[in-house]
C-alpha cells in the first residue's frame, strides 16, 4: 500500500525524523490559510499523487507570496499530472503540500529495501540525491553505498557511520544523520514498510539533516497489524475495478489490450498473457481467482472482465487443484446467462473433475469454444478476437 | 531415492484441526503419506479423523518421531509456528500459507540459519514425489513417478508443467514448489544441487518469474556445476511495467530482472528455454533424447 508524501512525513516526525513544516490542502485557500502558520519567506507547493517524478511534470513549485502560494496551488489543484510513473494518462491532483523552504547545502539519497539475495533490509545510500536514482544505479553503481541489517541486531551505529562517513559527514551533521537513519529503520520495521526511500535527503546551511521528499510503500500482508496505516488509504488513488476485485479475494490488473482472462493461480495467470503474446493477442487484463473461489467469485471475476469495453474476447483457463472445474464451469455459465455472453469465449478447464466440467459447459446450450491444451487455448483466443473487430 | 521426501516420511500438520489443514492432510493421507500426527494448541489429546492432535510441535516431534511439518496456520501467526518447528528441529517444514509478512519472514530466515531445519515456502504448493509422499495442496493424480525433478516458484504453472510431461508418459522423480514470496527458505540452487546429486532424477523443469535475481543466480550455478540438462520457462514476459513509487527495489539487486533478461541469461548458460509455458513438455521430451 502507498502513502502520501505528507502523509510519509507525518509518520516520520512520530519517529524523530526530521521534516520540513508544512501542511496539506485541498483548496487554494486552505493553501493559503496553511502557509500563513510557517514561519518562512519562500513555499513550496507540492502536489500529493501517489508518482514519482511529480517535480519534472510541474506539479512542484516555489512560491514566493501568499498570492503566489494561492495562484500556484490553483493551479496545481485539479490537473491532470504526468510523470513516468504515472503513464500517459496522468493523475488528477486532489491535494497539495504546502512546505516552508530551506537553504539547501547539498542533496543525498537515502533508501531501506529488502535484499532478496541475502533475506535481509539494506540500506542504500548516495551522495548523487535529487537524481533520478535508477540512473546513478546503472551508470555509477560505485556511488551507491549499501549496508545490510542482521535482523538479530537490528539497526546499530556502526551501521550508521559506515553510511555517514560513507557520504562524507562529519561533526554535528553525522551525529544527526546517524539520527536519522535510526529512526528510519525503526519507523521501517515498526510499521512494516516494504519501501522507504528519501529522494532528497538534505543537508542544510543551517546544519541541520531533513527528509525533503519521502515515499513510504507498506507490506500488505501485514497491514492487519496496522489499522492506523490502513487509515490513511486513499482511495482515490486506486482502480475502482481493482479495488472491487480485491473485496472478492480476485487479483485483478486492467491492461490494454482486447482478450479478457480469467486464470487461477498467478503464475499461471502471467504464463497466459504471455502464451496470448507469444500468438499475436493482447491481453485485456491479469486476473487470478485464486485457489478457492466459489461459484460467486467466479460470476463476479466474470462481470469485471465483461466491463472492460475493450474485451473482444475472453478466455477462461483453470487448471484445477484445489478449485474444481465444476465450480468453475457453474460460475461461468451463470454469469454468461445473467450478463448476456456478447463476445465469443474460449475454455480450456483441466484437472480436478474435468469432465463434470467440460459437461457443465456443453450442456449448457452457451455458444463455447471448448479448447485443448494451453497453446490450442491461445490461439483460439486471439482467432476469436481478431475475427470480432 | 528422490529427494527431500519419500515412503519414509512421517508427517506432522501445523493446524490441522482448520479447514484447510484438515483438508489438505487427509487429501495427502489418501495419495499415501505417512500421516502421524498434527498440531492445535489447546486441542491436545483429541483425535482428528484418526490423527492424534499435540498442544505443541515438541510433543508431537516427541511421541510421533515426524521428521516432517506442513504449516497451514492462518498468516499473522504462521512466522511463530515455523520458529517452533525449528526450534523442535524438524528437519523438512514445507509452509503452505499465503500471505506471511516480510519482516515476520527476515527473522525466520535469520532463524533457520546453522539450525537443524530446512524450510520449503511460504506460499508455495509443496513437495511431491509421485508414488510415494505428497506434502502440499497439489493435485496427486496428474502426476507420475519417473526422472524428472521440477522446480518452481509458482504453483498453478507447476501442475501445468507436470500435467504436459505426465500426458507425454514422463514421469517426476520430485516436484518442489519453493514459493513466490521474496523471502523463502530454499532457493532454486539448493534444490538443484539436490537433483544434481540423485541418481534418479534424469533432467529438471525450472520455472521462475519475473523479479529478483534467483533465476539468474541458477542460471550461473548451472553453468558451473550441473551435468543433467534443466529446461526452464519464466512467467512475466507479457506484464507491464507497475506504476511503482520507489526505484530502491530495482537498484538493489543492481540487475535487469524481466523475463527477457532471465531468459538470455539461462540460455548463455545452457540451460533450453521454452518461450511458452506450452512447450515445457515437449521440451524435457526433447533434451531427454540426445
Amino acid at each position: 500500500m502507498n502513502v502520501h508524501e505528507y502523509q510519509a512525513k507525518e509518520l516520520m516526525r512520530q519517529f524523530g525524523i526530521s521534516v520540513l513544516k508544512g501542511g496539506v490542502a485541498e483548496t487554494a485557500a486552505q493553501a493559503v490559510e496553511v502557509a500563513k502558520t510557517l514561519d518562512t519567506k519562500v513555499w513550496v507547493v507540492k502536489a500529493q499523487i501517489h508518482a514519482g517524478g511529480r517535480g519534472k511534470g510541474g506539479g512542484v513549485k516555489l512560491a514566493k507570496s501568499l498570492e503566489e502560494v494561492e495562484k500556484i496551488s490553483k493551479e496545481i489543484l485539479g490537473m491532470q499530472l504526468v510523470t513516468h510513473q504515472t503513464g500517459p494518462e496522468g493523475k488528477k491532483v486532489l491535494k497539495v503540500l504546502i512546505e516552508q523552504g530551506c537553504d539547501i547545502d547539498h542533496e543525498y539519497y537515502c533508501g531501506i529495501v529488502l535484499d532478496r539475495t541475502v533475506g535481509k533490509l539494506a540500506f542504500m545510500v548516495s551522495t548523487e540525491g535529487g537524481m533520478d536514482i535508477e540512473k546513478v544505479a546503472h551508470d555509477t553503481p560505485e556511488k551507491i553505498i549499501k549496508a545490510h541489517i542482521e535482523p538479530c541486531a537490528g539497526y546499530t551505529s556502526a551501521v550508521g557511520r559506515k553510511l555517514g562517513y560513507a557520504l562524507g559527514l562529519k561533526g554535528e551533521t553525522l551525529n544527526k544523520a546517524m539520527k536519522f537513519f535510526e529512526g528510519l529503520y525503526k519507523l521501517y520495521t515498526e510499521k512494516d514498510c516494504s519501501i522507504a526511500e528519501i529522494n532528497p535527503l538534505v543537508t542544510t546551511k543551517a546544519g541541520d539533516v531533513l527528509a525533503l521528499d519521502g515515499k513510504l510503500n507498506f507490506d500488505d500482508n501485514a497491514l492487519f497489524r496496522h489499522p492506523e496505516i490502513e487509515a490513511m488509504r486513499d482511495i482515490t488513488e486506486e482502480s475502482a475495478q481493482e479495488l472491487e476485485a480485491g473485496k472478492f479475494g480476485l487479483s485483478y490488473i486492467s491492461l490494454d489490450g482486447n482478450i479478457g482472462c480469467l486464470v487461477n493461480g498467478a503464475g499461471l495467470a502471467m504464463g497466459t498473457l504471455d502464451i496470448l503474446k507469444l500468438h499475436g493477442g493482447t491481453p485485456a487484463n491479469f486476473l487470478d481467482v485464486g485457489g478457492g473461489a466459489t461459484k460467486e467469485t467466479v460470476e463476479k471475476a466474470f462481470s469485471i472482465i465483461l466491463e472492460d469495453k475493450n474485451v473482444k474476447a475472453i478466455l477462461v483457463n483453470i487448471f484445477g487443484g484445489i478449485m474444481k472445474c465444476d465450480i468453475i464451469a457453474r460460475g461461468v455459465v451463470d454469469a454468461a446467462r445473467e450478463m448476456g455472453l456478447k463476445v465469443p469465449l474460449v475454455v480450456r478447464l483441466e484437472g480436478t473433475n474435468v469432465a463434470l466440467g467440460k459437461k457443465i459447459l456443453s450442456e449448457s446450450g452457451l455458444k463455447i469454444t471448448a479448447a485443448g491444451d494451453l497453446a490450442d487455448a491461445a490461439q483460439k483466443a486471439v482467432a476469436a478476437a481478431k475475427g470480432a473487430k | 531415492m528422490a529427494i527431500l521426501i519419500n515412503r519414509n516420511t512421517k508427517l506432522i500438520t501445523i493446524g490441522l484441526t482448520g479447514k484447510q489443514g484438515s483438508f489438505h492432510t487427509l487429501q495427502s493421507r489418501d495419495y499415501g503419506t505417512n500421516v502421524v500426527g498434527g498440531v492445535t494448541p489447546g486441542k491436545g489429546g483429541t483425535i482428528h479423523e484418526g490423527i492424534p492432535v499435540f498442544n505443541t510441535t515438541y510433543e508431537a516431534v516427541k511421541e510421533t518421531g515426524a521428521n516432517a511439518a506442513m504449516v497451514f496456520v492462518p498468516p499473522p501467526f504462521a512466522a511463530d509456528s515455523i520458529l517452533e518447528c525449528i526450534d523442535a528441529e524438524i528437519p523438512l517444514i514445507i509452509a503452505i500459507t499465503e500471505g506471511i509478512p516480510v519482516l515476520d519472514m527476515i527473522k525466520v530466515k535469520a532463524a533457520l540459519k546453522g539450525s537443524k531445519s530446512r524450510l520449503i515456502g511460504p506460499n508455495c504448493p509443496g513437495v511431491i514425489t509421485p508414488g510415494e509422499c505428497k506434502i502440499g495442496i497439489m493435485p496427486g493424480h496428474i502426476h507420475m513417478p519417473g526422472n524428472v525433478g521440477v522446480i518452481s516458484r509458482s504453483g498453478t504453472l507447476t501442475y501445468e508443467a507436470v500435467f504436459q510431461l505426465t500426458q507425454r508418459e514422463i514421469g517426476q522423480s520430485t516436484c518442489v514448489g519453493i514459493g513466490g514470496d521474496p523471502v523463502n527458505g530454499t532457493n532454486f540452487i539448493d534444490i538443484l544441487e539436490m537433483f544434481e546429486k540423485d541418481p534418479e532424477t534424469k533432467a529438471v523443469i525450472m520455472i521462475g518469474e519475473i523479479g529478483g535475481t534467483a533465476e539468474t543466480d541458477a542460471a550461473r550455478w548451472i553453468r558451473k556445476h550441473m551435468t543433467k540438462p534443466v529446461v526452464s520457462f519464466i512467467a512475466g514476459a507479457a506484464a507491464p511495467k507497475g506504476k511503482r513509487m520507489g526505484h530502491a527495489g530495482a537498484i538493489i539487486s543492481g540487475e535487469d530482472d524481466s523475463a527477457e533478461s532471465k531468459f538470455k541469461v539461462l540460455q548463455e548458460c545452457g540451460v533450453t528455454i521454452a518461450r511458452s509455458p506450452a512447450e515445457l513438455g515437449q521440451k524435457v521430451q526433447e533434451v531427454l533424447k540426445k
